[in-house]
């Protein structure tokens, strides 16, 4: 019904229009992206520049800052806080991994195995995130508590005495040691490696899952040879959604770890916040922008998906 | 060996099962331990069952206040956010224009930075300018780092749409903004709400870029972590847990209404 009478009007419109579309549809894009990208020039950018010009200024907070080139400060936090470093990396480096690791499954079943139950699924994947991350993480604290039924279950079958002589935990216990943060770790990005993993696994045409198996590859066979090539989009992706954000992270650190797990963000929170060390805490953050700008650029040129962005 | 045959088959379910308990595994500690009565102020060890967060979910001084403001911010971030990404997306799909190189990296690269980087870096320009820290700077910072994350998703919705549609509305004498409201805007509207979705997602739960432009004010998120310093209360899990219920149910009820949807029209 509506279209009806809607459909009378229109032939009025091009008569009352007497600019030639073209000039003004030249400047449409433009008016279109002023604000949004307006709004990320000055939130974003403009603070990038605003903080390499903090990390290079002397002063203290009573008499105020000033830029005097001041580059030692880039050595000096580098010399202080690389372990710090060092731990973000490695942390993120073993979530991403264990991510991969358990993320891979889940995606494969939803994509090939789940049938009727795919959509369910991928709501009970989606579904945590309703629940606030800290409330999630704060849960683990219950989880890998010392008295727990899993601290008692890996002490009994020795396990954790491998994973303390490695280094990862520290006598019987787990909280507040490097295990529970990459646990935490692991569990908070698991979902940003699961979906881009599930997207490309999903565009892969089954016919040639049965072409492999005509042409006689063993199931290992062909998912090493077909099933996972076709998979790297989403395999570059997810790893990158899960290691830049963990690279980063102080929640994890900070709630299921200890001064001894501190990582990177931890520092560059409490120089931000508590010491108020703004030109230090300006230069670490500015070298773990430039760090993990670099670690994505080589990645993505090395794995060769370059389309990606 | 028909168990190991069997184990060999289903060796993918079992492991993709164990990691969907292994998400999931937190919600359910959430859940149980709505209905704990801790002994004292921490509320991680299992004492006795009792009803009473669940009775009173306010009772905590300032949660619900926290809660409402998050709220608050998650809805004008996603506004803010909505708005001025769908423009963009629109622009880049649509239009040709200079410079896109430069436009698509500025795009890509909120998404692809540490948050803290871009709290600390935010910070330091609102210290440099003076800014009050407080609402409006959270706000401002949610709408630039969920704004990415909508033109994405609106984006790849855009890229899909066969623009034919909109030359035959043309040719049915229909003006741009005609065309524009009742043939694109349609079309393009599941993108639009994905992306509005997921910046309220993201607003709401954001923690870390919060914590550095917050200032002294609270939102459920500072005031979760500041309960982990000072003591947690039941009524968190019971807000998370109803979260979690809420979202399940939202999401239920859009399959149902799309299946029924799908059913009449074959």
């Amino acid at each position: 019904m509506a279209t009806v009478t809607e459909a009378e009007a229109p032939p009025l419109a091009p008569e009352t229009d007497p600019k030639p579309p073209r000039k003004r549809g030249r400047l449409v894009p433009y008016w279109l992206l002023l604000p949004g990208l307006l709004w990320l020039v000055i939130f974003f950018a403009l603070p990038m520049i605003y903080q390499a010009s903090t990390s290079v200024q002397t002063g203290s907070l009573e008499e105020g800052y000033k830029v005097t080139w001041h580059f030692a400060t880039y050595w000096d936090s580098l010399t202080e806080y690389w372990p710090q470093f060092l731990r973000s990396v490695s942390y993120a480096a073993a979530a991403t991994v264990l991510c991969l690791l358990l993320g891979y499954p889940l995606a494969y079943l939803i994509a090939f195995r789940a049938g009727r139950w795919r959509n369910l699924i991928m709501i009970l994947v989606i579904a945590p995130f309703f629940t606030s991350f800290l409330i999630r993480t704060l849960a683990w604290k219950t989880i890998l508590a010392d008295s727990g039924p899993v601290v008692g279950a890996l002490n009994t079958l020795h396990v954790l005495d491998v994973t303390t002589w490695l280094g990862w935990t520290a006598g019987d216990r787990v909280l507040a040691t490097p295990l529970a943060v990459v646990c935490g770790l692991t569990y908070n990005f698991l979902p940003f490696m699961i979906l881009p993993l599930y997207t490309s696994l999903e565009r892969i045409d089954g016919r040639l899952h049965e072409a492999a198996g005509d042409l006689y590859a063993r199931p290992w066979t062909t998912f090493r040879k077909v099933t996972f090539p076709l998979s790297m989009p989403g395999v570059v992706s997810g790893t990158l959604l899960t290691f830049i954000p963990a690279a980063g992270d102080y929640v994890n650190a900070e709630l299921l770890g200890s001064t001894d797990t501190r990582m990177i963000g931890n520092v560059i929170q409490t120089q931000f916040l508590r010491i108020l060390d703004y030109p230090t805490a300006a230069a670490l953050s500015f070298i773990l922008m430039a760090a993990i700008l670099l670690m994505v650029t080589v990645y993505i040129r090395r794995s060769g998906t370059e389309d990606l962005v | 060996m028909p168990f190991v045959n069997w184990l060999k088959r289903h060796l993918v379910v079992i492991a993709g099962l164990l990691t969907l308990s292994y998400l999931l595994l937190p919600n359910v500690v959430v859940t149980v331990f709505s209905f704990n009565k801790p002994k004292g102020r921490f509320n991680y060890e299992w004492q006795q069952f009792s009803t009473d967060a669940w009775k009173d979910p306010c009772g905590v001084a300032d949660m619900c206040g926290s809660l409402g403001l998050s709220l608050q911010i998650a809805v004008w971030a996603t506004l803010g956010a909505t708005v001025l990404g769908t423009m963009i997306a629109f622009a880049l799909v649509r239009y040709r224009f200079r410079a896109r190189g430069a436009v698509n990296s500025l795009i890509f690269l909120p998404m692809a930075m540490p948050e803290v980087v871009m709290a600390a870096s935010l910070l330091t320009l609102f210290l440099n300018m003076g800014a009050q820290l407080g609402f409006w700077t959270i706000l401002i910072a949610h709408i630039m780092f969920c704004l990415s994350f909508v033109v994405t998703a609106v984006k790849a919705r855009v890229m899909s749409m066969d623009p034919r549609l909109e030359q035959a509305a043309q040719d049915l004498y229909a003006g741009p903004a005609q065309t524009f409201l009742r043939v694109t805007l349609p079309i393009a509207a599941p993108g639009i709400a994905a992306g509005a979705l997921l910046a309220f997602a993201l607003s709401f739960d954001d923690f870390i870029i919060t914590n550095f432009n917050a200032g002294s004010t609270v939102t459920f998120p500072m005031f979760v972590w500041g309960s982990a310093q000072r003591g947690t209360p039941v009524q968190i899990n019971v807000i998370g847990t109803a979260m979690f219920l809420v979202a399940v149910l939202f999401v239920l009820a859009g399959m149902i209404i799309g299946n029924r949807r799908n059913r009449q029209k074959a």
